[in-house]
């Protein structure tokens, strides 16, 4: 069995920065993997552990920068790794969610998995769409929102937990091959080790232009782009406390007092 | 061609709150289209439905009945053929778990863009412009689409409901499902989070998220809700990493709560959790980052690391910090 993971490479804002343009900019901006597909991976990983025969391949489309955060991807047990990158995608003004799916497609088209794990979402730019798209554009089957998974790879089931809102789970049962979308929860992601480290190394990690996928240019043309982007007016009326620890506390407690949180 | 079609959401037999609220934010968009507003609702009860969702400005409602629950593959054709009918320019769906399920397909197979988890539309200016959020809340961008055609996602709770009663034609859809493309089987339901404590019946919670670092380090937001005599809570990741039970987490997928006093303590204020604690009276933030999105939120705030703040907070009422 073999099961691919789409794995991204995400910005994180800090907690001072400046915009420039139609993004951040890039100094106050610090990369890290997308903490949905930590679980994607370790999910992978673990089905590997239990199983004979199962090969993890994770895919990224990013450029060179990212072979860090999927060096920490091999490291935690995935076997071998590929990386989307060329000129014609760095020039891409947005990848909109259509063009991620088409480039990933030509991936799984090209790799045959019986399972592909995304994130539920990447929380840089929070489409929460890619899975679902690429499903339907290589005619897999798919679940959103999946926290908990019991594999009938024999039966070519997976037996799935979609967790909807306010606390109900659905309980769905999904025919392979298939994508599903990993939420936060579904498991306890490793530490990479540092045996894992070293051996990641080693591993295989092919970088794949467009061409090779048999892909042109005009996967990247898309409608959709950006045209701002501003920090949003503060609604906040907060009274905000000065002073040291001490004061800000002091003032909290009179609050809490006069809230009669706490008597005296 | 100028009308917008959007789809209600039901689950277990009641509609959704965000079916009322696409109703007004489709509305919007229809009168600045000049077009008319068709809603569809698939599966269940659809004819108690349309009576339901006959509220006002909805000029259409197409009840399509296939299936009692929620399943994408039965959607997915469903809204594709009668997208084809209606002949819209706008397809709205809300943007929950099960519109997140089987949007990005519907607009895959109809070829159109797709822009998920609006929090505004318009196309005032021609194209449609969607404002949506990036980089955990912190920033607003606005999406441009330059097609015709386009799937948006609509934000929960962003759009008020449309509450007064409609006069819009009831129409029966008879959609063509083919069943082999149906692949996936609703088997059950199953509620999760109950427990010891109910935190939704708490005046006062004190909260606690990622910023606390450590499991080991929950001792100390413990000591502050024993000294306060509140209840303890906290946002996902703190019951992702197992440290608190799923009865403890505020949010989307945990419990909406609505105490006197809300205490977020490294809680960042991401949407999920904002949407499980906007109704608290007085809310207290405590947080490093002046940029945080629970700033927007909360009455009164603290900017300081909490490991500072916290323990001060014991000793003010008596009781003993841990650290
Ligand atoms: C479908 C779906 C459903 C979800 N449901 C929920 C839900 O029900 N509930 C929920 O909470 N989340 C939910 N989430 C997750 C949500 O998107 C966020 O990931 C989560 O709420 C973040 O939790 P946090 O604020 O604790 O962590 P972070 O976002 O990491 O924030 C930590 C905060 O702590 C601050 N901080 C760090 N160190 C310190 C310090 N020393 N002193 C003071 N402050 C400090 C930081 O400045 C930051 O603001 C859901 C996500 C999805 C996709």
């Amino acid at each position: 069995m073999k099961i691919l993971v789409t794995v991204k490479e995400v910005a994180e804002a800090e907690d001072d920065f400046e915009i420039d343009g139609l993004d951040i900019d890039e100094r106050y901006l610090e990369y890290d993997l997308n903490e949905w597909d930590d679980y994607a991976v370790e999910e992978a990983v673990q089905i590997a552990e239990d199983g004979d025969d199962v090969e993890v391949v994770s895919v990224t489309v990013g450029p060179e920068r990212s072979e860090e955060t999927i060096r920490m991807a091999l490291a935690k047990g995935v076997d071998r790794a590929i990386r989307v990158w060329d000129d014609t995608l760095a020039g891409a003004e947005m990848l909109d969610v259509g063009a991620k799916a088409d480039v990933l497609a030509s991936v799984v088209e090209a790799e045959e998995p019986d399972l592909v794990f995304t994130g539920v979402q990447a929380n840089d730019d929070a489409f929460g769409a890619t899975g679902v798209a690429l499903a339907d554009t290589v005619g897999f089957e798919w679940a959103a929102v999946v926290n908990a998974l019991d594999l009938d790879a024999e039966g070519g089931v997976a037996h799935v937990h979609r967790e909807l809102e306010g606390g109900v789970e659905e309980l769905t049962d999904v025919q392979l091959p298939a994508v599903l979308t990993i939420q936060t929860g579904i498991n306890e992601p490793r530490y990479a080790s540092l045996r894992g480290i070293r051996q990641a190394q080693r591993k295989e990690l092919d970088v794949q232009g467009l061409d090779d996928l048999g892909l042109d240019a005009s996967v990247v043309e898309t409608p959709v782009r950006r045209t701002a982007m501003y920090e949003p007016e503060s609604e906040g009326d907060a009274t905000v406390y000065e002073g040291s620890a001490e004061e800000t506390a002091g003032q909290l407690a009179d609050l809490l007092r006069d809230k009669g949180v706490v008597e005296g | 061609m100028s009308d917008v079609l959007a789809v209600a959401e039901h689950r277990r037999g009641d509609l959704r709150d965000a079916s009322f609220e696409v109703v007004t934010a489709g509305r919007e968009l229809a009168d600045e289209q000049g077009g008319d507003l068709h809603l569809a609702v698939v599966g269940g009860d659809v004819d108690g439905f349309a009576e339901e969702l006959n509220r006002e400005g909805v000029d259409v409602v197409h009840t399509v009945a296939e299936g009692e629950e929620f399943n994408h593959d039965v959607y997915v054709q469903v809204v594709e053929q009668l997208y084809a009918q209606v002949a819209p320019t706008t397809l709205l769906i809300p943007n929950t778990v099960n519109g997140l399920d089987y949007a990005p397909a519907v607009a895959e197979r109809l070829g159109v863009p797709v822009v998920t988890d609006a929090i505004g539309v318009s196309r005032a200016n021609g194209s449609m412009e969607v404002t949506r959020e990036m980089y955990g809340s912190k920033v607003e961008t606005t999406v441009e689409v330059d097609a015709d055609e386009v799937v948006v996602t609509t934000r929960p709770a962003e759009w008020p409901q449309t509450e007064s009663e409609g006069s819009a034609d009831v129409q029966a859809f008879d959609a063509d499902v083919d069943e082999s493309a149906v692949r996936s089987t609703v088997t059950g339901f199953e509620e999760v989070g109950g427990g010891d404590v109910d935190i939704s019946e708490a005046d006062v919670l004190v909260s606690v998220g990622r910023g606390i670092d450590e499991e080991e380090n929950l001792e100390l937001v413990e000591a502050l809700a024993d000294t306060l005599g509140a209840t303890l809570s906290s946002s996902r990741p703190i019951v992702d990493a197992g440290w608190l039970p799923k009865n403890r987490q505020v949010g989307q997928s945990g419990k909406v709560v609505t105490p006197k006093v809300y205490i977020a303590i490294g809680i960042s204020g991401a949407v999920q959790h904002v949407a499980g604690m906007k109704g608290s009276d007085t809310i207290v933030a405590i947080n490093t980052d002046p940029n945080a999105p629970i700033m927007d939120l909360a009455d009164y705030a603290i900017v300081d690391d909490l490991f500072d703040v916290v323990p001060e907070l014991i000793e003010e009422f008596g009781g003993e910090s841990p650290v």
